[in-house]
């Protein structure tokens, strides 16, 4: 399997206190991994990392190794426009901007370029259809997309990162805004997308990591206690400290 | 007294302030329509201004006051679309920023007869722009800018900093998240900016006495070469406005249907800024449909 981002004695300041004290992980591409660990852990952090985007944090330091591809992105010629094309990323809070939904998908497309109508066109009814979400949308393309349901806006959102292609989705905490229905249709939308991208999502719910994902890391203030085949940690943790956490006895 | 009592007497006395509010607005609102809509007439809106009989109407002055609040627009928009910009986006927390601040703070409650005068000198003397509608824009864009501004800002501001990560994680640059989301997402508000500060142009006569001067030339409503002297579009015209014609009537008038005139002047003043203030609401929602397709 080949590792699509690798992470060396990753180190994060905010100011003078310390929210990683050095993490090494390595992502497998096209796979699902999950971070998990209790608030506080440095999980989010840690994503916001890979694809650079605690840079807009004033007093915010970055040290260590993140290679995306074997390509350093902590370099001062690293294109960032470039680098979040190729890494994506979802949020907590479904963020669909203030356009119709078929505008919001074709929102980085004619971004990056491309003036093709048919092709823009074509992309946006893949990307709806594979965030599972072309259904309730394809009769209203033209809507708003923030009048839709908070878990139909998350599937726009998804369908709109998915549109420009990327190789990796960056997931913070995508389903803990939502009610239980629509967290089950974002978690069927990434099961079924999960062998076509690399995705790396931070969860809170534990059972929501155990049903999705291939692989699963475990924070603990600012350390990377675990990492490794979500199957195997979930059954047999090698850390006291994981077992505790999976067992609900902290956090 | 108990809780429900206290609640009670508390929104009571809410209730009561408001209705002074109400009350006092409806009174000066009603006030002006009553007393000055008799005397409006197609007659008035359409003749020219009298200096000495009765009988005389505001029809340039009311074109002056729509052209004047539509140039000072069209200066004063654009640059503090970009202070507001600046501001709410770029500027970090530091003391330049606050000095800034506290500058357009300072200007926005600058007596407009200042504003008049710093034009007068500026504008009229200095530049040699003379009385005229110019120097009356350029006045007004000092005098609106600080308010528009700031109205700019804070709409800017209430777009919530999710809308500009998700932005910038989609790839786009800085300026691309604030031109592509930013400001169209703002744009109910800014247009609530325009419009407010569009009626205290309006309205405006201290700041025009000095600058856009109170005596109107010979206009031609015919004539389109915004460079000929008599044109209507001409800029450098002194143009009186209709709040200063109220001014100049109530000072030194010598028509004996003074009071008819203000008054009638008054009441077409607040007719102008409610149609202003309703179209404008009315094509920003319009424009922001189109661009955000909210329906």
């Amino acid at each position: 399997m080949t590792k699509i981002i690798t992470t060396k004695a990753v180190r994060l300041k905010y100011g003078d206190s310390e929210a990683l004290h050095g993490i090494d992980l390595d992502f497998e591409a096209k796979q699902l991994t999950t971070l998990i660990g209790p608030s506080g852990c440095g999980k989010s952090t840690f994503l916001r990392c890979l694809n650079r985007m605690n840079d807009d944090i004033p007093n915010v330091h970055v040290s260590g190794d993140i290679k995306f591809e074997g390509h350093d992105i902590y370099t001062n010629k690293t294109d960032l426009v470039a680098l979040r094309k190729e890494v994506g990323m979802v949020f907590q809070q479904p963020t669909p901007f203030p356009f119709s939904v078929f505008d919001n998908v074709a929102f980085g497309l004619r971004l990056a370029g491309i003036k093709d109508q048919a092709l823009i066109e074509e992309r946006v009814i893949e990307s709806l259809k594979q965030a599972a979400i072309w259904n309730e949308t394809k009769d209203v393309l033209d809507r708003s997309a923030q009048s839709f349901s908070g878990g139909q806006q998350q599937r726009i959102c998804i369908a709109r990162a998915l549109a420009v292609r990327p190789k990796i989705v960056l997931l913070d905490e995508p389903t803990s805004a939502l009610d239980p229905i629509s967290s089950a249709e974002v978690e069927r939308t990434l099961i079924q997308l999960k062998r076509q991208y690399t995705f790396i999502m931070v969860t809170h719910n534990l059972q929501q990591a155990s049903r999705i994902s291939d692989q699963t890391a475990f924070f603990m203030n600012g350390d990377l206690i675990e990492s490794g085949a979500t199957e195997k940690m979930f059954i047999k943790p090698k850390q006291q400290m994981t077992n505790d956490y999976l067992n609900g006895r902290f956090g | 007294m108990t809780e429900h009592q206290k609640d009670r007497f508390a929104t009571g006395v809410i209730y009561f302030l408001v209705g002074i509010v109400v009350i006092l607005l409806a009174g000066i609102l009603g006030n002006i329509l009553i007393n000055g809509l008799p005397h409006l007439s197609w007659h008035f809106l359409t003749s020219e201004s009298s200096d000495f009989q009765a009988g005389g109407g505001v029809r340039d002055q009311l074109f002056n006051s729509v052209y004047l609040l539509i140039l000072t627009t069209i200066i004063s928009l654009p640059i503090a679309l970009g202070a507001a910009i600046y501001l709410s986006e770029y500027a970090r927390d530091n003391w330049i920023t606050h000095l800034i601040r506290s500058t357009i703070e300072i200007l926005s409650s600058l007596p407009s007869i200042v504003v008049g005068l710093f034009g007068y000198l500026l504008f009229v003397v200095q530049f040699g722009f003379g009385f005229s509608i110019l120097s009356g824009a350029l006045a007004l864009t000092f005098f609106n800018l600080p308010i528009l501004t700031s109205n700019i800002e804070e709409s800017l501001k209430g777009v919530s900093a999710t809308q500009r990560e998700a932005g910038l994680a989609l790839g786009l640059s800085n300026w691309k998240t604030i031109r592509g989301i930013v400001v169209p997402a703002a744009l109910p508000g800014i247009i609530t900016g325009v419009v407010l500060s569009g009626g205290r142009i309006f309205g405006e006569a201290a700041t025009l006495i000095y600058t856009a001067g109170q005596s109107g030339s010979l206009v031609d409503y015919h004539n389109w070469n915004p460079l000929s002297p008599t044109s209507f579009l001409n800029v450098m015209r002194p143009a009186e406005t209709l709040a200063v014609h109220i001014w100049k009537v109530n000072t030194e008038g010598i028509i004996s249907d003074a009071t008819a005139v203000s008054a009638a002047t008054g009441a077409l003043l607040v007719l102008v800024v409610i149609i202003f203030n309703l179209s404008a609401r009315y094509f920003g929602n319009k424009l922001y449909q189109k661009l955000t397709a909210a329906k």
